[in-house]
């Protein structure tokens, strides 16, 4: 059981990490820049919010499997597959919150950095350290949608023991088994780190 | 500061895309859901010394098509019909019996349509005709899997379209694997087909409120066939591996192990092995290679 919990921290988390690393820019650049074409941009995001999961689990799965255009890569049924899609799923929550704080940073406090003499990535970065209590909640949101989804996981990853189980696809697997006891354990175990996790997002920067 | 931002998240990104070729397995048994649920393939697994095998437990339908597009090396199904067809196309390199067990009728205790121990066909035919007086349901698989089409074939032999049925208000379609769907029929008092594994499983653990009615037969044998993927057909085969373990399979051990499986458990096993059957039980060989060859 503990293999399947650290799996799914793991193919999870660094699907949060690969949308972040795409995400923050984009975020930057839609929660600080004025341009045209912004508001479109952000409303596509925030549309891509209810994006279901078997739907981009079926996409994924017509590029990745052998006969799609991705097929030669071998990505169908790994860890990769379930990070990319998990990754991909979770973009709009990361860029939509995180967009979204850097836009209450009050506006003041960049042109006073600038003032100040600091460069607009040091402007930037000070506005993200303001809005670092957003910033929080946008990651943990966009972990905790990642860790507690099923479609991307079972469409993407097949739950193959041992390499691509996680949390989600064992319960599915083992309620189907009737292992109702061995299901309630790892939905505890699921329900705990989500919860912890928004309660430590909460405290981080909270005044 | 922004380096570092960046710099983990790529980081993390190289690791995972590394991962692919390290963690690969070295052979993907797609199967049927019945073998995989019931925990068969685990403990099979668990005994063979070669590199532990990737299970894709998708049902037969969807195992069957897996293979198609490169995703398997080996089959483990349990439906004829399909797989005849699948070798005919050139699909699979070669095709054997590994295991057999009787599908069962189950339904709610007191028997409303009073099909106990009546043959298979017949016993259906009563059921849609209390189903139609109100006195009794029927919950089909609906998702194409190997129960699923022995369901249909039963229903077609007793004289019922399934396209007919599925308009009737009795017959409900449940689009769910097997727990599932005893677990509906279990709360909807309904008939029901179900594999012998998955019903003992969920019996035994109290989920189900259901009663075998109808147990053997020629009808309800369920034969489970092992196919190895033609690497000549389908690109990126593993036909050592797949050989190898269906080897393992078909050894004195792996049927061996078959044959014990939740013996200790259940009362009784779940899956029978083949091995020796034409001189031990010959009519029940006939029967199951005229199933298996006639799908």
């Amino acid at each position: 059981m503990l293999d399947i919990v650290l799996r799914s921290l793991w193919v999870s988390g660094t699907a949060t990490a690969l949308a972040t690393a795409w995400g923050l820019p984009l975020a930057l650049l839609l929660g600080l820049r004025e341009f045209r074409g912004r508001r479109v941009v952000l409303n596509l995001f925030h549309t891509l919010l209810g994006l279901p999961t078997v739907t981009l689990g079926l996409l994924l799965y017509l590029l990745l499997s052998s006969r799609g255009p991705l097929g030669p890569l071998h990505l169908l049924y790994t860890p990769a597959a379930m990070m990319l899609g998990q990754a991909l799923l979770v973009t709009p929550i990361l860029v939509s919150l995180l967009a979204d704080a850097l836009r209450a940073v009050d506006p003041a406090l960049r042109d006073l950095a600038r003032t100040l003499g600091a460069s607009e990535r040091q402007a930037s970065l000070a506005a993200l350290g303001e809005a670092r209590r957003g910033a929080a909640l946008a990651v943990v949101a966009s972990f905790n949608r990642a860790v507690s989804e099923l479609g991307v996981a079972m469409m993407l990853g097949g739950n193959i023991h041992g390499y691509t189980r996680v949390m989600t696809t064992a319960i599915a697997l083992e309620t189907a088994r009737g292992e109702i006891l061995l299901s309630l354990q790892l939905a505890a175990v699921l329900l705990l780190i989500v919860f912890t996790l928004s309660l430590v997002a909460g405290r981080l920067g909270g005044r | 500061m922004r380096g570092l931002f960046l710099a983990v998240p790529v980081l993390l990104l190289l690791l995972s895309l590394a991962l692919p070729l390290r963690g690969r397995p070295g052979l993907r048994v797609a199967t049927s859901t019945s073998l995989y649920d019931t925990g068969l393939l685990d403990h099979l697994a668990g005994r063979y010394r070669g590199k532990r095998p990737a299970f894709l437990s998708l049902g037969t339908g969807q195992a069957l098509l897996s293979a198609k597009r490169g995703e398997a090396d080996l089959l483990l199904v349990h439906a004829p019909s399909l797989e005849r067809e699948f070798m005919q196309e050139g699909y699979g390199r070669r095709r054997v019996v590994v295991a057999y067990n009787f599908f069962v009728l189950v339904g709610p205790p007191g028997d409303p349509a009073g099909i106990e121990n009546l043959p298979p066909v017949e016993a259906l035919g009563r059921i849609a005709r209390a189903g139609r007086e109100g006195r009794a349901r029927w919950v089909s698989r609906g998702d194409l899997s190997g129960t699923h089409l022995k369901e249909n074939l039963l229903w077609r032999e007793a004289g019922f379209d399934r396209e007919e049925l599925r308009k009737e208000g009795w017959y409900l379609e449940a689009g769910a694997g097997m727990g599932q769907t005893l677990l509906l029929a279990s709360e909807r008092r309904a008939y029901t087909l179900s594999d012998l594994g998955t019903f003992l499983r969920y019996k035994k653990k109290g989920l189900v409120q259901l009663e075998p009615v109808v147990e053997r037969g020629k009808e309800l044998l369920n034969v489970y066939s092992a196919i190895v993927v033609n690497p000549e057909r389908v690109r990126g085969v593993n036909l050592e591996g797949a050989v190898d373990f269906l080897t393992f399979l078909l050894s004195e051990e792996g049927q061996g192990l078959i044959g014990e499986f939740g013996a200790g458990e259940y009362g009784s096993p779940l899956f029978f092995p083949v091995a020796g059957l034409e001189n031990s039980d010959p009519e029940l060989a006939g029967w199951l290679l005229e199933v298996w060859g006639g799908g």
